[in-house]
């Protein structure tokens, strides 16, 4: 029997990549942002991305052991700093590839156990943008990212266009951090409607 | 909108900006500096980077010896404005004669992590960080 393109990628779900954590660790302090797609349009909403961002990252500075040392300082802002590059990332890239169409929130949680932050960002995504997606993470995954850097840079400058997952490698590359991906069915009335994905950025401080 | 301003009397004293509530991207001629203040996480694919794109293009259609890009004041910059510095990086670069330098701030943590990329990019490029 011939299976759609759908079909193919609803069978092999759930489906995980790199190094996922199906169980989270206990940790001591975390934060969840829900955002509606229906609130504001997409202009005001990127915007509100940097806002949300900061606001995460200002949430984990709280839990912070105090600054003693112009040491502590400058490794306060440089997490600060992390937390807000990637958190910001992530909320960009939930909303430029989630699927609209299904009228559902973009989640981002923020987890920290004193020496790991942890990432967690849900979004719906098209199924035929699946595949394509999934090819960009084996890459991520299984080639050298500095290269894959380099590489996309230079290609974007000949194809004009904006460096498709550069945001991904420079968490990468620049920040040490370690990217995974689940994809999952969401089911309404037993019946498969949508394709969820979570991306788990772990960043050690 | 871009302002263009020059003295078409003088020695070609041109400055050309873009200001917005958060953000401000200045040429000046008289130093052959381009200044980006503020914070750039803007959308790519609407006007905002194409808009800063144009008035890097029209700084290397100039041709100035020496480039410089002044980010010591620059905040924040999402992965689509570091791939829109890249690109000028690279343009710049393959007109051979022009020379680029990049002035950093030490105190802004993304800098030091990611500037250095740009060198990966163009060898030659000077990064100071102060």
């Amino acid at each position: 029997m011939l299976q759609t393109v759908e079909e193919k990628v609803f069978a092999l779900l759930p489906q995980t990549f790199g190094d996922y954590l199906e169980q989270l660790p206990p940790y001591h302090e975390q934060l969840t942002l829900d955002f509606s797609p229906s609130t504001a349009p997409p202009r005001k909403r990127w915007r509100n991305n940097g806002r949300s961002a900061d606001f995460l990252a200002d949430f984990l500075v709280t839990c912070l052991p105090e600054i003693e040392t112009d040491m502590d300082r400058r490794r306060q802002a440089e997490i600060k700093d992390a937390v807000s590059y990637i958190a910001n990332e992530l909320l960009e890239n939930a909303m430029k590839y989630s699927d609209q169409s299904q009228g559902t929130c973009t989640r981002i949680h923020l987890y920290f156990d004193g020496s790991c932050i942890l990432f967690l960002t849900q979004n719906n995504v098209r199924p035929e943008a699946v595949q394509a997606f999934q090819g960009h993470i084996q890459e991520l995954l299984n080639e050298d990212t500095q290269e894959l850097y380099i590489t996309r840079l230079e290609e974007s400058v000949e194809l004009e266009n904006s460096g498709s997952g550069l945001g991904l490698l420079t968490m990468i590359n620049d920040y040490d951090a370690k990217l995974s991906w689940k994809f999952e069915q969401v089911e309404e009335h037993g019946s498969p409607v949508a394709i969820a994905v979570t991306t788990m950025v772990q960043l050690e401080i | 909108m871009i302002s263009f301003e020059a003295d078409l009397t003088g020695e070609q004293d041109t400055a050309m900006e873009i200001v917005k509530d958060n953000y401000q991207v200045t040429y000046k001629s008289e130093d052959s500096t381009v200044y980006c203040k503020g914070s750039l996480r803007l959308h790519g694919q609407e006007e905002d980077y194409q808009q800063i794109n144009s008035l890097l293009d029209q700084v290397i259609e100039l041709e100035p010896p020496t480039v410089t890009l002044n980010l010591q004041e620059l905040d924040f910059l999402n992965s689509l404005g570091i791939n829109m510095l890249s690109k000028f990086v690279i343009k710049i670069r393959k007109k051979k004669f022009i020379k680029v330098i990049v002035q950093g701030a030490k105190d802004t943590p993304w800098q030091e992590k990611s500037l250095k990329n740009l060198q990966r990019l163009m060898p030659s490029l000077s990064l100071t960080l102060s």
